[in-house]
């Protein structure tokens, strides 16, 4: 599993420590200074991160690499990059799709989180990249649209059709997401991109979260 | 009770217009908005502006989903048929300032110093560089100024790569006002140029846009027993070091370098002239950094001076807030006045 938006990383560390790659309590110390756990993956830090980010674009080609590995080895395993939308706009991510179609990377499976949010706005705002399911089909990959990604049965039965599925190419998995979902200052916000949370509005956020009908 | 994320005073000071943090929220709290509303430094968006606005109509700036995060996204309010947001295409954004530049105008790219300079670099050097064009880059966020992103989003190479490269001019303003001064005078430059800046929340060492020359530098303090030649972040640092080293007896001369190529040779052969020990300092890697372009100079004229480069070491940085790392590697006014007294023991 690799990240082209490595700043989800917060997101990948309590899963890798529920997983034991690591003790939960080193979540505490995210960010802090020595601490292995940054805002982007680093794999000579983290055990279980399986390549380090940070530099958008970058992931989609090692994932290629991983995969074409993989196949001359006759290995079964596969390879999931999840990408950002905004990470659509890197030629990098183009220039993997086509070599990935080419050599028929059928281990292979992109994971697009479009969730509107990015540095400077909605990236359909900054540089427009949909209809994302017509490029990525002229691409030579099977796309499969998953239109909510917050509905885990949907999400569930796209993964499993794109990771299950027999085909003689790559799959990617479009997945519309709300940035901040459940938590009501920051879903659907570009402001939360980035930001930090004192211990009254942490507290208030757990809340939100465990109310709502997510998680 | 937590603690303020910024001071009253300064809240009061600045747009959050777009901010979503209220006033019922923790004084801990912050979004993007109020993040980037204490990089009071990066002073290129309101330059290009007032440039623009005084009548230059040949300024486009171009960013790569960066334009909050550098503070352009003004400009491009304003201007918006004269500001191109790329999205996160970084090459393409150089290659398509290198093309507006050919139309006779004046292409300024804003852009975090990682995504442009070492992601860019070779786009720089063939569609910027070799091609001799006018395009103004500038760098922000440069050496571990990003701190806890971590390596990807730090910049501690770029000044070897970009020293390395006819036609281009790099130069490091060191503050807000002297970001303002590198623009203004080199607009209309016909030649590349590259200024290296930091994450907006340097201390201010100019309370005026100070001269910035090409080739230039400006004495801050003078002293009798060393001279510490500074860029960027460390400038600062040596001011601090200078008052530490002061209580000891030691005089330091402060220099703020901020013309990497081309350097101020002058400059350097006075340092090497009246004082025996030479200290470089800046935040990016030792090795074919500020420090290699003063070695040069110092080992090709053989001036007799002994020299102590202060910066990043040859390795990766750890992991933490940039305040908590300028301090772990000595990248600040005691850091730079400890190894100071070691070179002189």
């Amino acid at each position: 599993f690799t990240m082209g938006k490595g700043h989800a990383a917060i997101g990948l560390y309590p899963v890798l420590a529920d997983m034991g790659f690591f003790p939960t309590s080193d979540l505490d110390n995210y960010t802090r200074l020595f601490s292995p756990l940054g805002d982007h993956p680093d794999m000579k830090k983290v055990m279980g991160a399986d390549f380090s980010s940070g530099s958008i674009g970058h992931n989609l080609s090692v994932s290629v690499g991983m995969a074409a590995g993989l196949k001359l080895q006759g290995s079964p395993g596969r390879v999931v990059c999840m990408m950002g939308d905004g990470e659509q706009t890197e030629g990098q991510i183009w220039e993997a799709a086509i070599s990935a179609a080419h050599w028929k990377l059928n281990n292979l499976v992109g994971l697009v989180d479009i969730n509107g949010a990015g540095s400077d706005g909605d990236p359909q705002e900054t540089m427009a990249t949909e209809p994302l399911k017509d490029k990525w089909a002229s691409f030579g990959w099977d796309v499969i649209v998953l239109d909510d990604g917050h509905d885990l049965d949907q999400t569930f039965a796209c993964l499993n059709k794109a990771l299950n599925e027999p085909r003689d190419k790559p799959a990617v998995v479009l997945a519309y997401t709300v940035a901040g979902k459940g938590v009501s200052f920051m879903e659907g916000t570009w402001q939360w991109h980035l930001g930090f949370l004192g211990p009254k509005d942490l507290e208030r956020t757990y809340e939100e979260i465990e109310n709502g009908v997510i998680g | 009770m937590s603690k303020p994320y910024m001071s009253a005073e300064l809240r009061e000071k600045i747009d959050l217009t777009d901010t979503t943090v209220t006033e019922d929220f923790d004084d801990a709290s912050w979004d993007m908005v109020t993040a980037l509303a204490l990089s009071q430094q990066l002073t290129t968006g309101k330059t290009l502006l007032d440039l623009a606005d005084a009548g230059n109509d040949k300024i486009v700036v171009c960013t790569a989903d960066l334009g909050r995060p550098t503070q352009v996204v003004n400009f491009g309010r304003k201007y918006p048929d004269r500001y191109f947001n790329f999205g996160i295409a970084e090459r393409n954004m150089i290659g398509a300032a290198a093309g507006l530049a050919t139309t006779g105008l004046i292409p300024i790219i804003s852009n975090y110093s990682f995504f442009l300079a070492l992601m860019g670099v070779e786009n720089i050097r063939n569609d910027i560089c070799y091609t001799d064009l006018p395009v103004k880059m500038v760098g922000t966020h440069s050496g571990i100024a990003m701190g806890f992103y971590g390596t990807s989003h730090h910049c501690n190479e770029e000044i070897g790569a970009l020293r390395a490269m006819a036609n281009l001019t790099l130069m490091a303003p060191c503050d807000g006002n002297a970001i303002r001064s590198a623009l203004t005078n080199h607009i209309d430059h016909p030649h590349p140029i590259y200024f290296r800046c930091g994450r907006g929340r340097e201390a201010v060492i100019y309370d005026e846009p100070p001269s910035f020359e090409i080739g230039g530098s400006n004495q801050l303090r003078d002293g009798d027993d060393i001279s510490i030649l500074a860029i960027g972040n460390l400038v600062k640092a040596a001011l601090d070091a200078r008052d530490i080293l002061a209580k000891n007896g030691i005089g330091a001369r402060i220099v703020d370098m901020y013309s990497i190529n081309p350097i101020d040779k002058d400059a350097i052969r006075r340092a090497a002239g009246d004082h025996k020990l030479i200290v470089t300092a800046e935040e990016h890697n030792v090795t074919g950094g500020f420090g290699s372009a003063v070695a040069d100079v110092i080992a090709e004229e053989g001036l007799g001076a002994k020299l102590v480069k202060i910066g990043m070491p040859d390795q990766y940085s750890v992991l933490g807030p940039p305040t908590h790392l300028y301090a772990h590697y000595g990248l600040d006014g005691e850091g730079v006045a400890k190894r100071v007294k070691e070179a002189l023991a």
